[in-house]
């Protein structure tokens, strides 16, 4: 009781505001990856999701009251080497990691770790996927063609290149930065099983896979929503890139977690 | 003022939390927290299992056709490994149904499929640490609408410490090198 006193203090003294939350609906939805993994549509418990991604100063403000997740600091099994190797030290981000920018190389656990210092957890990839669906005007825009161009673009653009700061255009929902920003982990990336080509047809010895099978990809012109899977479903829990950051759910008061 | 004695209580509760996981290497699966309970509904954390080397899998009983593959191939490697005589290795078998596969009904398929007491234990865990180790495995799986999984079949061998020293996905016959690698783990142990 103690403790969760003098926390709900220290989170009050801090200097950042609490993160925003933003309501979602859920409801029935047609995801590329269909939930028998042929042609049904998953249904997403309503739930709330942050307006915008993580950023360096949020983070920054969360391994320092959380110290054992400081670079240098976390065992290597839930963080790779590269692990916020931007930032100029364990707890001063320096030149190449702004404030309000997106923080990326983080892996998995660490983005579990902050969500849950939140009260939150990462969003499931349903969740993640029905949140994207919208553009500023539409709950799902994915048919519209100059939707999936304009995140076309984007995935075109050199990686390299230095990652944008958060607050782009709000969603149908009020979430920004979805697209067009930094790719996002979700909680169940790991759950994301396509058969890769090699996997069950070059080596019928390797019986891969249990139940029905990998997942049938629906909607297979989608590249735009389909780039995401296959970049997640490659990823290692400990992995860290350029490009990847998280932003945090919760389920709402009357929704399950799903 | 009230603020820094509280920062010297949390400061205290800190420092008591330490435990064996400290001395693991950085890259040991032991590391990562996980209550469990086996077939038997004893409870027991999976760095309780640091100290030799042992073979573990993920699996979930309401499965027809693969998971009795997993556990015949299992036995079948164990077997491998030690071969007459020898102690044979311990075997940690994960579900991934955390709501349907309860100590019961472990205990169930553990009789079904003629387990050895001495070795085997199959486990439960809630559903956020079944997505934690297979993480940390790396073990792809995604719950089905019927109540299925779909999962990767994967036999891992961990280390005295928990690491990763060999994996396969060789589910009919024995992977040789992974035979091999494991009896090298298992002599080394034996000697330590």
């Amino acid at each position: 009781m103690r403790i969760l006193l003098a926390l709900a203090l220290l989170s009050a003294t801090g200097s950042l505001p609490a993160a925003e939350y933003a309501s979602l609906p859920g409801g029935r939805f047609a995801s590329v990856l269909p939930a028998d993994t042929k042609t049904a549509d998953i249904v997403v418990a309503p739930f709330t999701l942050r307006r915008e991604p993580v950023t360096n100063a949020q983070f920054l403000a969360f391994v320092k009251t959380h110290p054992q997740w400081q670079r240098g600091k976390v065992a290597s099994i839930f963080a790779e080497s590269r692990y916020l190797a931007h930032w100029q030290s364990a707890t001063v981000l320096g030149a190449d990691a702004s404030p309000d920018q997106p923080v990326t190389q983080v892996s998995w656990f660490a983005a579990q770790a902050f969500c849950a210092s939140e009260n939150a957890r990462l969003p499931s990839w349903n969740e993640w996927e029905f949140a994207a669906a919208a553009d500023a005007t539409r709950a799902d825009a994915r048919s519209d063609p100059a939707w999936r161009e304009r995140i076309l673009n984007w995935y075109s653009r050199p990686s390299n290149a230095a990652v944008a700061r958060v607050g782009g255009v709000s969603n149908f929902y009020g979430v920004r930065d979805l697209h067009g920003l930094v790719w996002e982990w979700v909680d169940d990336f790991n759950a994301l099983l396509v058969a890769s080509d090699s996997r069950d047809q070059n080596d019928p010895d390797r019986l891969k896979f249990c139940g029905a099978g990998a997942l049938n990809l629906r909607d297979r012109d989608n590249y735009a929503v389909l780039m995401r899977v296959a970049m997640l479903s490659a990823l290692k829990a400990a992995d860290t890139t350029v490009n990847l950051g998280f932003r945090c759910a919760r389920p709402t008061a009357s929704g399950n977690t799903p | 003022m009230i603020l820094v004695r509280l920062l010297a209580v949390l400061a205290v509760f800190a420092c008591i939390a330490p435990t064996r996981a400290a001395e693991l290497p950085g890259d040991s699966v032991y590391r990562l927290p996980v209550a469990l309970a086996d077939q038997d509904g004893r409870a027991f954390h999976l760095a309780d299992r640091a100290g030799k080397p042992q073979l573990v899998s993920m699996f979930y009983t309401s499965c027809q056709y693969m998971c009795p593959l997993i556990i015949e191939s299992l036995k079948r490697t164990q077997k491998a490994i030690a071969p007459d005589g020898q102690a044979k290795p311990a075997v940690l078998m994960v579900s991934f149904d955390a709501q349907r596969d309860v100590p019961t009904h472990l205990k169930a398929v553990f009789g079904q499929r003629k387990l050895d007491a001495a070795t085997w234990t199959l486990a439960h865990t809630d559903a956020a640490s079944v997505r934690q180790l297979a993480a940390v495995l790396d073990i792809q799986y995604r719950a089905l609408p019927d109540g299925e999984f779909n999962h990767t079949s994967i036999m891992i061998l961990l280390d005295a410490q928990g690491r990763i020293a060999a994996r396969t996905e060789k589910m009919d016959g024995l992977d040789a090198d992974f035979v091999a690698t494991a009896r090298k783990a298992f002599a080394q142990s034996a000697l330590n």
